[in-house]
């Protein structure tokens, strides 16, 4: 079990004949996920590494039955992009483009809402079920199947504790990179709400950071989940005012502090990590 | 060295910027002009009222904000602003404008609710004070459905909660409409009116602007001059080279890849006693040329240490530890650098960093403590 994405997901990737489309979509491919096909606007009916080419994501569903996408087209076309997938009857997208507009996002999520789409990012490493299938841009060798799920607002720091877990010997269910941005398509709440009613997910590891109130708010959650959340948030010695790389990262007017969150989470029982290197020790149950 | 703003994270515009674009989204704002030079000040119309351009609030008890009554008085005021230096930023231009006689203070704003995922109303009859000392009963809140825009149920709402008489309100909410449509239409993720001046006259005007452009879509919007980045020269000499960087205010020079990484590898440091003195995201790159130009600007910091954290996963180590290798051999440096990396290739990268005289440490606790005991006593 898994929340999302499994093995029987199609996935297909707009933007593949780019760089970064062509190289994850084989990354794709090799971590065992169903990529039946790409999309790039005015190439259709060629072939990129065994790939068939669609000039449109109507005709790639039609053709495919792919249900879900992969976004690597760069930021000004993130929004047309998304649409046009959400118009062909895609449910799930996974936005790994960076600096789409703000006024994009805010256009795209409420709208996706009401189509019933469900959209991860942008600004996101994306989406993996361990031993299953993966859209995005997560590095394969890390995964571990098993039952701990995962939701996090970076990249690299995600990896790290996936790779902690995983060395660990704890596996997982699903790891989703909810993207670093202001205005995201599935929210902390969301997420956890997605692993709290998954069979195959039995604790949750949430990664958060500065800026904004979603751990606030994913503390307030967890009161109501049957599973045991850990946790970690970056930023507790980042200056105020300053966004630390990601857009929604700031503390302002002293809001979205890391003190705030780790109190919030602490307050709702969550374990907090002082150091990425301790959440698989804090997953264990207590004796 | 404060510098820091609190009115968003994207690209912030001065007040007479501000200004002219709630002016040409038909929002009435006073007349005026900016001063060009000392001599100027001659050709202004008396009295008016001298305002320093910076994008920190408190200018007025700073001294940034002077009624003058003529030219004399004016070059008097004029030389004292331009002197300031107001939370941080120096005073480099002033802006004249008409006296207004204020007959009540009102508070209008947009922003982004990022929870809601929504653009946020605010609007209050109290007004001319900052928004978080306003009380949440004098304040009307709604979120406006991004795909509707404002409809005319809000201003129902916003009228019974405001209680403003008719023609007031009247202009009011013209002025909202239209700083909704500059909201949209300019990328902005804040527009904030405070004042929103009612007259003695009757009419309603901008007395400030404070509006906030979306780094994001700077490619898609006009508004770039007068834009102060708030930026060091070495942080903008970064953005030149397209490097996410920042400086700090310890001595530990931190370079890692991933934002978040990066900040976490900032408060591991912390954690161990140190302080970080740049937030360096190499991001995904392993493009040994853009990883030498980041080292380099790491070292211009001039940090006592440097802590290097790298995570590979798709982003080779060994890539990466050649461009560190040929950033050292171009530039020697006697500060000492200590690299935790880990991923695809790390034995290979943790040779070619041994043999260019590096530390290396097998774990982030680890290499913090090593960069901590590196430095030494302050």
């Amino acid at each position: 079990m898994s929340v999302l994405l499994n093995r029987q997901t199609k996935v297909i990737v707009q933007g593949i004949t780019g760089h970064q489309g062509q190289f994850h979509a084989n990354q794709m491919r090799a971590f065992g996920t169903q990529v039946v096909g790409g999309v790039t606007p005015g190439k259709g009916g060629t072939e990129i590494d065994g790939f068939p080419v669609f000039g449109s994501v109507r005709e790639a569903v039609d053709r495919t039955g792919a249900t879900a996408s992969t976004i690597f087209v760069p930021a000004p076309y993130a929004k047309d992009a998304a649409v046009e997938a959400i118009e062909a009857g895609v449910r799930l997208l996974a936005i790994v483009t960076e600096r789409v507009p703000v006024h994009d996002c805010l256009d795209l999520m409420p709208y996706a809402r009401a189509k019933g789409c469900t959209i991860i990012g942008p600004n996101c490493p994306g989406i993996a079920t361990a031993g299953e299938a993966k859209m995005g841009i997560m590095p394969n060798h890390l995964f571990k199947p098993g039952r701990v799920g995962l939701i996090s607002r970076s990249g690299t720091l995600t990896y790290e504790i996936v790779n902690e877990l995983t060395l660990a010997g704890v596996g997982q269910s699903t790891c989703i990179g909810i993207g670093g941005d202001p205005v995201i398509g599935t929210n902390m709440v969301e997420a956890l709400d997605l692993f709290d009613k998954d069979t195959g997910t039995e604790s949750v590891v949430v990664v958060g950071e500065i800026g904004g109130t979603a751990e606030e708010e994913a503390a307030a959650k967890v009161k109501t989940m049957g599973k045991p959340v850990v946790a970690y948030v970056a930023g507790r010695t980042a200056p105020p005012g300053k966004k630390m790389g990601h857009a929604g990262a700031i503390v302002l007017r002293g809001r979205g502090t890391a003190e705030s969150k780790m109190r919030a989470f602490e307050a709702a029982g969550v374990k907090v990590a002082a150091y990425p290197s301790e959440v698989p020790a804090l997953l264990r149950p207590r004796r | 060295m404060a510098r820091f703003a609190a009115s968003g994270s994207g690209v912030k515009l001065l007040e007479y910027k501000g200004k002219e674009l709630l002016a040409r989204y038909r929002i009435p704002v006073p007349r005026g002009t900016l001063v060009t030079s000392r001599e100027s000040l001659g050709e202004l119309s008396y009295p008016c009222v001298l305002k320093a351009q910076v994008l920190s609030g408190g200018r007025g008890k700073a001294g940034g904000i002077r009624v003058v009554k003529d030219a004399a008085e004016a070059t008097t005021a004029y030389d004292s602003i331009r002197q300031l230096t107001i939370g941080g930023y120096a005073v480099k231009q002033v802006y004249s404008e008409e006296r207004l006689d204020i007959a009540q203070e009102l508070y209008l704003s947009f922003t982004i609710d990022r929870s809601a995922r929504a653009p946020l109303l605010m609007a209050s009859r109290a007004g001319g004070v900052e928004v978080e000392s306003l009380p949440e009963s004098e304040m009307f809140t709604a979120h406006v459905p991004p795909m509707l825009g404002v409809l005319p149920y809000l201003f129902r709402a916003m009228r019974a909660r405001l209680g403003l008489p008719k023609e007031v309100a009247a202009q009011v909410e013209a002025i909202t409409a239209d700083a909704y449509d500059l909201f949209r239409k300019e990328d902005a993720e804040l527009v904030e009116i405070n004042p929103l001046a009612v007259l003695r006259d009757g009419r309603v005007v901008a007395g400030d602007a404070k509006v906030t452009i979306d780094d994001s879509a700077l490619y898609r919007q006009t508004e770039r001059e007068g834009v102060d980045q708030d930026w060091t020269p070495l942080e903008a000499e970064a953005h030149e080279k397209g490097i996410t960087f920042l400086q700090l205010e310890g001595d530990i020079g931190v370079i890692a890849n991933g934002a978040g990484l990066t900040m976490a590898t900032l408060d591991v440091l912390g954690l161990k006693g140190g302080r970080g003195g740049t937030f360096l995201d190499l991001g995904g790159t392993d493009d040994p040329e853009k990883v030498r130009q980041a080292f380099l600007l790491l070292v211009k910091a001039k940090p006592r240490v440097i802590l290097m954290n790298i995570f590979g996963g798709i982003t080779k180590c060994d890539t990466v530890a050649i461009g560190v290798e040929k950033a050292m051999a171009e530039q020697p440096t006697r500060v000492p650098v200590v690299a935790r990396i880990k991923g695809v290739n790390e034995a290979e990268a943790k040779r070619i960093l041994s043999d260019a005289g590096m530390h290396p440490a097998d774990s982030l606790e680890e290499a913090a403590e090593l960069a901590v005991k590196l430095r030494g006593s302050p």
